[in-house]
């Protein structure tokens, strides 16, 4: 079990994010989270990544708790947080060089080529990073986020505003790294989780509404499309 | 730690504001000391380095805050602050990473001001008539008050997104800190408690250091002075798990 969520409740004042979350994931897996726009798929993120604490319950991370090992979780995690944020005034291998002294890392230099060659960076790795194109920034985000090889990957959002063949790309990088990993991937694109998720977590309103794997899910539902599902379990308060 | 602080001073001395900082910080020094009547060594006639030392705090109330103002508002604005905050590095990590490089910064502009130095030890009537001490003294006294204005910059570096808000709030900050518990010592009505009042204040720490008396009283004041706010600072960025 890499990760173990357990009750998991976290309100901003009155409002609540999430609410009494449980679920849990294998290792080696590629898991979709999904869920409406507010559904507290982010929150969720932030929490296990030791962002910001939950109000009540617990999560766990390759057995570490993260109230009370937050250093040892963030060292089994690589983060792709909403929108990418990175350093623009930096060029790309300073920035991957940069994770690599915060990791302390030995054998740095080794690490940044065989990033930039799996994530497919090889003719911008000279660049600064003010000048990439979107899918490249992208592509830099997931290489800082696997740079360490953790082994549980957050993702949110990876592959929003990218092109059609960008997001094949990053989908094949995503199924290859699941081999390896856990995956957690939060999405709004149904085909992109058919593509790559063997496990599906559906949340709305703060509460898990699906959580089984793909093939089960469809089972379960009559074989109807992912799609369906999705708005059939979170769309009633659409209308 | 180490890791922050080299990316730090990394990007610091990449963007051309560092450097027109750090030239006019150079130029305005150099006009005081050289060229305009009131304070120029020239028409002083004292082989001494006073006037750098009495209008370097001024100029390090607007230095300061220009260079720290970025340090985390930027960060925060980008949203690299998660990124930061969700490596294995502490928040004090991050806090004193960003500190240490402000000072450093600080303390590599001071350099070219040995070259003040230098010059009025040739000059002096005998060479190398220039109370050597006090100017050692006054320099560690800038770097402490470097410190302290650093820490304060940072505080209010890390309110959130706005590094205008950042600036404007540390300049005031500073200033208040630095020269207004003297002056508010000297109102009438406050003026049994005036030794207690200017005590608080930068300034008179800053002043006996520069004296050459290496007081520990005043080395522990600017010690906690920068810790308090350090200390503040890591609670404000901490607030986003309340």
């Amino acid at each position: 079990m890499s990760i173990v969520v357990k009750d998991l409740c976290k309100s901003y004042g009155a409002q609540k994010a999430i609410d009494g979350i449980s679920f849990q994931t294998s290792s080696r897996i590629v898991v979709g989270f999904l869920g409406p726009n507010g559904a507290g798929k982010s929150t969720t993120m932030k929490i296990l990544t030791c962002y910001i604490p939950q109000t009540s319950g617990m999560a766990t991370v390759c057995g570490f708790d993260v109230n009370t090992h937050p250093m040892e979780v963030r060292r089994q995690i690589g983060y792709l947080p909403e929108h990418n944020p990175l350093y623009l005034e930096m060029y790309v291998r300073e920035a991957l060089a940069f994770i690599g002294s915060v990791h302390q890392l030995e054998n740095s230099k080794k690490r940044i080529n065989e990033v930039i060659e799996l994530c497919g960076l090889g003719e911008e790795q000279n660049k600064k990073i003010s000048t990439l194109s979107k899918g490249y920034r992208q592509r830099l985000g997931l290489a800082q986020a696997i740079f360490s090889d953790p082994a549980v990957l957050i993702l949110d959002e990876p592959t929003s505003g990218l092109d059609p063949n960008q997001v094949i790309g990053i989908r094949n990088l995503i199924k290859e790294l699941g081999k390896s990993k856990t995956v957690i991937l939060s999405t709004h694109i149904m085909q992109e989780v058919e593509a790559v998720c063997e496990q599906v977590i559906i949340i709305s309103k703060g509460k898990i509404v699906a959580d089984d794997r793909l093939n089960n899910l469809k089972e379960t539902h009559q074989n109807k499309s992912l799609e369906d599902i999705f708005i059939s379990l979170t769309g009633s308060n659409v209308h | 730690m180490l890791s922050i602080l080299s990316k730090e001073i990394n990007g610091f001395f990449s963007s051309l504001a560092a450097y027109i900082s750090m030239a006019v910080f150079l130029l305005v020094t150099s006009l005081f000391l050289w060229v305009f009547p009131d304070s120029s060594i020239l028409d002083y006639g004292y082989a001494g380095l006073d006037s750098f030392f009495n209008i370097a705090p001024y100029l390090f109330m607007f230095l300061i805050p220009a260079i720290t103002m970025r340090s985390l508002a930027e960060e925060q604005k980008d949203g690299t602050f998660e990124l930061l905050a969700t490596r294995p590095l502490s928040d004090w990590q991050i806090v004193i990473g960003k500190f240490l490089a402000s000072l450093l910064i600080i303390v590599l502009t001071l350099v070219p001001t040995l070259i003040y130095y230098i010059s009025v030890y040739q000059l002096g009537i005998s060479k190398g008539n220039i109370d050597t001490g006090s100017v050692i003294g006054s320099y560690l006294g800038l770097i402490l008050l470097g410190g302290a204005f650093t820490s304060i910059g940072l505080f209010t570096s890390s309110f959130g997104k706005n590094q205008i808000i950042a600036f404007t709030l540390s300049v005031f900050l500073c200033f208040v800190t630095f020269s207004a518990f003297d002056s508010i010592s000297k109102v009438i009505s406050l003026q049994s408690f005036e030794s207690s009042l200017t005590s608080l204040g930068i300034n008179q720490h800053y002043q006996s250091i520069s004296r050459r008396v290496l007081d520990s009283r005043d080395f522990i004041y600017f010690l906690s002075f920068a810790g308090l706010f350090l200390l503040l600072t890591k609670t404000v960025l901490g607030a986003r798990k309340w």
